[in-house]
C-alpha cells in the first residue's frame, strides 16, 4: 500500500525560481536562502520519495477569471511549465503519476471533497519553485508529481480548517492505493508577504513564528485561524498559507520537525521551509 | 455591506464583488501573458485593449498605469502584474511603485525586514498618523 510518511512546507516565491534560472544563487542577496535549503536537498536524497503530492496555488496561469476552482487536482501524465510573460522557466517537464491522481480523485469525491479534476494543466511558479529549492537543478526531476491548486487568489480561499480537513482525505485516498509508494506531501506558498497597493511589502515575522509552532505542535487549533487574521497579520498575499494545512492533515497528529528555516526577504516575502516527518 | 476587512489599511480584498468589477481589466492583463498578445498591444494599444468591453475608468488606468487605480477599478495584482511586466516592471519595483516610496527605499525596507505590522494593522492607526 502506498505509505505518506513526511511533509515539506516551502515558499515558493517566484523570485527564487529566477535566482536558480541565472545561476546568481550565492550572492548577497540570494546566497543565504539557498544556504538555507542545502539540508533539505540531502535530506530530499535520502528520504527518495517515490512521488510528491504537492499542494501550490496557480497565478492566473491555468485558471484565469473565467474558471476559479478552490480545489483542482492534476490527474494529467505530465505538466508542461508554463509562459508566465517572461518565456517558461527552463525547467524540467514535470511528470504525474496518473493511476494514483485518478485513485485520489475517485476517493476524495467518495469522500465529499467535489474537486475539479484537470487532465490537461500547465504548471506555474507555484509548483516548480518549490522543486527547485528541494532538488536543486536535475536533468529530470527524481520522481513523479500530483498537483493539487487551491484558489487563494480570488477571495475567500477555502478556509484552514477545511485544508486541514481535505489533507486527511488525502492521507485516505493514497493510503487505500494497492501499490506500495512512499509519498511526500508538498505544502507550499507564504509566508506573510503583501504584493498589492500601499501596504506591500509588509513582513509579520513574529506571527509566522507563531504559525510554524501550531503547524507542528497544534494543528487542530492552527487551522481554526480565521481569513481576517491571515489578512490582517500576514498581508493579503500571505492567506497562501492555509495551503500549509492540507500537508499537515496528511500528516500525523504527532510529527518530528527535522528542519526549519525563516529568511527575510526574497522579493516582498518571508521565505519560510519546514521538514516533518511522521513520529 | 461594510466588510471585516475594509479597515485593513493599504490593501484592497479581491473579493467577489472586486472581481465582478474587474473581469475584463483582468482578462485584458492576464492576456499579456502571451507573446502574440504582447506583440498585438505593443502595436497598437488603444486598438489592442479595445477589443476588452471595459470601463472608460479601467481603460484609463491600464493606458497610463494607474497601479494603484486598476486595483481599485476591480484589478488584481497577479493580473495587473502582467500589464507591469509587459512595461518591464518587476514585482518588487511594482510593490515600490504601489507604495509611493520607490524601488531604491522599497528595496531597502525588504532588506531590513520589510513593512513591520505595528502601526500597520488597523486604517485607524493611518488616519492618526496623517493627522499627526
Amino acid at each position: 500500500m502506498a505509505k505518506i510518511t513526511s511533509g515539506v512546507a516551502c515558499s515558493h516565491v517566484p523570485a527564487l525560481g529566477v535566482a536558480s534560472d541565472k545561476g546568481i544563487t550565492e550572492d548577497d542577496y540570494y546566497g543565504p536562502i539557498f544556504k538555507g535549503f542545502e539540508f533539505s536537498k540531502k535530506w530530499m536524497a535520502e528520504e527518495k520519495p517515490d512521488v510528491i503530492f504537492l499542494v501550490y496555488n496557480d497565478h492566473c496561469t491555468a485558471f484565469d477569471a473565467r474558471v476559479i476552482p478552490t480545489f483542482a487536482l492534476g490527474c494529467a501524465s505530465e505538466y508542461q511549465p508554463a509562459d508566465e510573460g517572461w518565456g517558461p522557466r527552463p525547467v524540467p517537464v514535470v511528470k504525474g503519476h496518473r493511476d494514483l491522481s485518478a485513485h485520489i480523485a475517485q476517493s476524495l469525491v467518495l469522500d465529499e471533497f467535489d474537486i475539479t479534476i484537470m487532465n490537461e494543466m500547465e504548471v506555474d511558479h507555484g509548483l516548480t519553485v518549490p522543486l527547485t529549492m528541494m532538488f536543486g537543478q536535475p536533468e529530470e526531476w527524481p520522481c513523479p508529481v500530483v498537483p493539487l491548486a487551491v484558489n487563494v487568489v480570488q477571495y475567500p480561499a477555502p478556509h484552514g480548517r477545511r485544508c486541514y480537513a481535505l489533507g486527511k482525505a488525502v492521507r485516505r485516498a493514497i493510503e487505500s492505493y494497492g501499490e506500495d509508494l512512499k509519498v511526500c506531501v508538498f505544502g507550499t506558498g507564504g509566508m506573510s508577504h503583501q504584493l498589492q497597493h500601499q501596504r506591500a511589502g509588509l513582513i509579520n515575522a513574529d506571527w509566522d513564528a507563531r504559525f510554524m509552532d501550531l503547524l507542528v505542535n497544534d494543528p487542530e487549533f492552527g487551522s481554526q485561524i480565521e481569513h481576517i487574521e491571515y489578512l490582517r497579520e500576514a498581508g493579503s498575499e500571505g492567506i497562501e498559507l492555509v495551503m500549509w494545512y492540507v500537508m499537515r492533515g496528511a500528516l500525523n497528529e504527532q510529527v518530528n520537525e527535522v528542519h526549519r528555516f525563516y529568511h527575510v526577504p526574497a522579493s516582498n516575502t518571508a521565505v519560510g521551509h519546514m521538514i516533518l516527518e511522521n513520529a | 455591506m461594510a466588510k471585516a476587512y475594509d479597515d485593513i489599511p493599504g490593501t484592497i480584498v479581491f473579493d467577489s464583488e472586486q472581481a465582478a468589477r474587474g473581469y475584463h481589466l483582468n482578462q485584458f492583463c492576464i492576456s499579456l501573458r502571451l507573446q502574440a498578445n504582447r506583440d498585438a498591444y505593443k502595436a497598437d494599444p488603444e486598438g489592442y485593449i479595445d477589443t476588452f468591453p471595459m470601463t472608460p475608468e479601467q481603460r484609463t488606468a491600464a493606458l497610463t498605469e494607474d497601479w494603484l487605480g486598476l486595483l481599485e477599478l476591480g484589478g488584481n495584482i497577479y493580473y495587473t502584474s502582467k500589464l507591469a511586466a509587459f512595461h518591464g516592471i518587476n514585482f518588487q519595483e511594482l510593490a515600490g511603485l504601489m507604495t509611493g516610496m520607490g524601488s531604491t527605499d522599497y528595496r531597502a525596507m525588504m532588506v531590513s525586514g520589510g513593512r513591520s505590522i505595528d502601526g500597520n494593522r488597523y486604517q485607524s492607526e493611518w488616519d492618526e498618523n496623517d493627522d499627526g
